[in-house]
């Protein structure tokens, strides 16, 4: 069982990117062998309201069995307290926040709240470090990456916060990791679509540093080619149980 | 048969301490992805003596030096560049001739001086004189400079490549960041520059785009710092492409523009 925590529907303002329809994720995922996708909304990322993609994102994961959604809320607009039940009725595994596309402070108030709200629902708040290579974005693609002291500030908002990171690199992942005490840093998990192999293992040293427990499988597709991730588990000497525990098991403990 | 066009080793007299564990991977992850043949280079001594992207004689000597070392412990496995600061010219030319007699089988340019400019003519002399391909360091649309380097672009490579059309130019690791689209739409036209993929950019539409732009012909296969990616973009690859096709890209089209029996007798 492989489950991609961090896969994207709809298209990308800044650049042609292919294969972001439904139907092409599910080939994508049939390709790489991934069994279901934790899917996010796109364009809505970058749109006023990003909450106006959850309908259709909702649509689509209730036609396929494979997708579960991860619905966007804005913690700066009013009534984003309903998202967050809305979510959980939708069995979503996670709700999503893009504080830097949505021109908010990533760590301020509005966050904190909604990190605890999430917390105190029971659900998992998802963050992207980033989506593309900082290097390569378009000149007006401009909003900050999410600085590693903002997860650090969330995870800090309520004892029962649970933020799934994505994007994020080694240098990230260390320095939030051992930046949090040890009961905070058991409510964070990574996933691997940012993490470098061999030769210079990066994936290899967090595993071994910070053990494989907190760790998941995501790829970033299809703003990235999903064979990256697996291909990262198979340069690994993993026994099966740890595999299947980044594949799809802590994905579970995260949002049964 | 694969081949990486880009990759590179470290050694004792850099800052890295995990020189000898870095080395190992990049050999013991190249068996499991199949890589027949590791072309590297050593790049000075990343910084303890001189920085990385403008090398001092000494640490280029040295540093092909120890390339040499290592195509003769793995004579089966490891083929070199000669690294070159052609800031300084006559050296860059001498360590070429050097590189040749050895058998190292291109010349690496990392970023020392801007690839338009007319210091890179005598080398690029050099490289025709022993049949050499050039892998040059690009920045993929450089929009302004960046500490520790001095950083080309496509449209540099591509004019220096017009300058010297018997020379087989390669535009290095197109997913090394920055704007690979810029890149492609350049190479297009310039027949002598190769594309090789590595890097650890893995874009959705990033090989279609190579494909259209420079076609099977002129990709090369590489990793340089991430094998796990450029291992990602064969897998890849291998969904879009003929198997003729795809030999083209993991070695046919390597051994065609690196010196004849550079790979033994393919």
């Amino acid at each position: 069982m492989v489950t991609d925590v961090n896969a994207f529907v709809g298209g990308y303002p800044w650049r042609r990117v292919p294969g972001t329809a439904p139907r092409d994720l599910l080939r994508a995922m049939d390709r790489t062998g991934i069994d279901d996708a934790w899917i996010s909304h796109l364009p809505g990322i970058f749109w006023r309201d990003p909450s106006e993609g959850n309908g259709w994102l909702l649509e689509a994961a209730d036609a396929e069995p494979r997708f579960r959604p991860v619905p966007a809320v804005h913690p700066g607009l009013d009534g984003w307290e309903d998202i967050i039940a809305s979510a959980i009725e939708a069995r979503a595994p996670a709700v999503r926040a893009d504080p830097t596309f949505y021109g908010i402070d990533p760590a301020g108030a509005a966050m904190r709240r909604l990190a605890a709200a999430a917390g105190e629902a029971g659900i998992a708040l998802l963050l992207a470090v980033r989506l593309e290579d900082g290097r390569q974005r378009h000149p007006n693609d401009r909003a900050e990456e999410l600085p590693g002291a903002a997860v650090r500030a969330l995870i800090r908002a309520d004892a029962r916060v649970r933020l799934l990171v994505t994007h994020a690199d080694r240098g990230f992942i260390d320095e939030v990791h051992f930046g949090s005490t040890p009961d905070e840093a058991a409510r964070l998990w990574w996933d691997i679509s940012w993490v470098w192999g061999p030769p210079e293992d990066h994936l290899a040293t967090l595993l071994s540093t910070i053990g494989p427990g907190r760790f998941v499988f995501g790829t970033g597709q299809p703003l990235r080619l999903p064979e990256t991730a697996v291909a990262r588990l198979d340069l690994l000497d993993l026994d099966s149980s740890t595999r299947a525990a980044i594949e799809s098991g802590n994905a579970r403990a995260l949002a049964p | 048969m694969l081949i990486d066009v880009h990759a590179h080793f470290l050694h004792a007299r850099t800052p890295r301490a995990d020189w000898r564990e870095r080395n190992a991977s990049r050999l013991r992850a190249g068996e499991r992805v199949g890589i027949t043949f590791h072309v590297s280079s050593v790049l000075g001594s990343w910084g303890l003596t001189s920085p990385i992207y403008f090398p001092s004689p000494a640490d280029v000597e040295e540093a092909n030096r120890v390339q040499r070392d290592l195509e003769r412990e793995h004579p089966d496995r490891i083929r070199g560049y000669v690294t070159v600061n052609p800031n300084y010219t006559t050296h860059a030319a001498a360590e070429i001739a050097r590189g040749a007699a050895a058998g190292m089988i291109g010349v690496k340019r990392a970023a020392s001086r801007r690839a338009d400019d007319p210091l890179l003519d005598p080398v690029c002399a050099a490289a025709a004189t022993y049949g050499l391909p050039v892998l040059q360091h690009i920045w993929q649309h450089r929009r302004r400079d960046f500490p520790g380097q001095e950083a080309s672009d496509a449209a540099e490579l591509c004019t220096l490549a017009r300058r010297h059309p018997a020379v087989s130019f390669i535009l290095a690791h197109i997913g090394g960041g920055g704007d690979w689209l810029h890149s492609l739409a350049i190479v297009r036209r310039v027949p002598n520059v190769f594309v090789d993929l590595s890097g650890s950019g893995v874009d959705g539409g990033m090989l279609e785009a190579c494909l259209a732009a420079a076609g099977v012909e002129r990709l090369l296969w590489g990793c340089d710092l991430t094998i796990d990616t450029g291992w990602a973009k064969l897998r890849y690859l291998e969904q879009l492409l003929a198997p003729a096709d795809l030999e083209l890209i993991r070695w046919r089209n390597a051994a065609r523009i690196f010196p004849p029996g550079a790979f033994g007798n393919v």
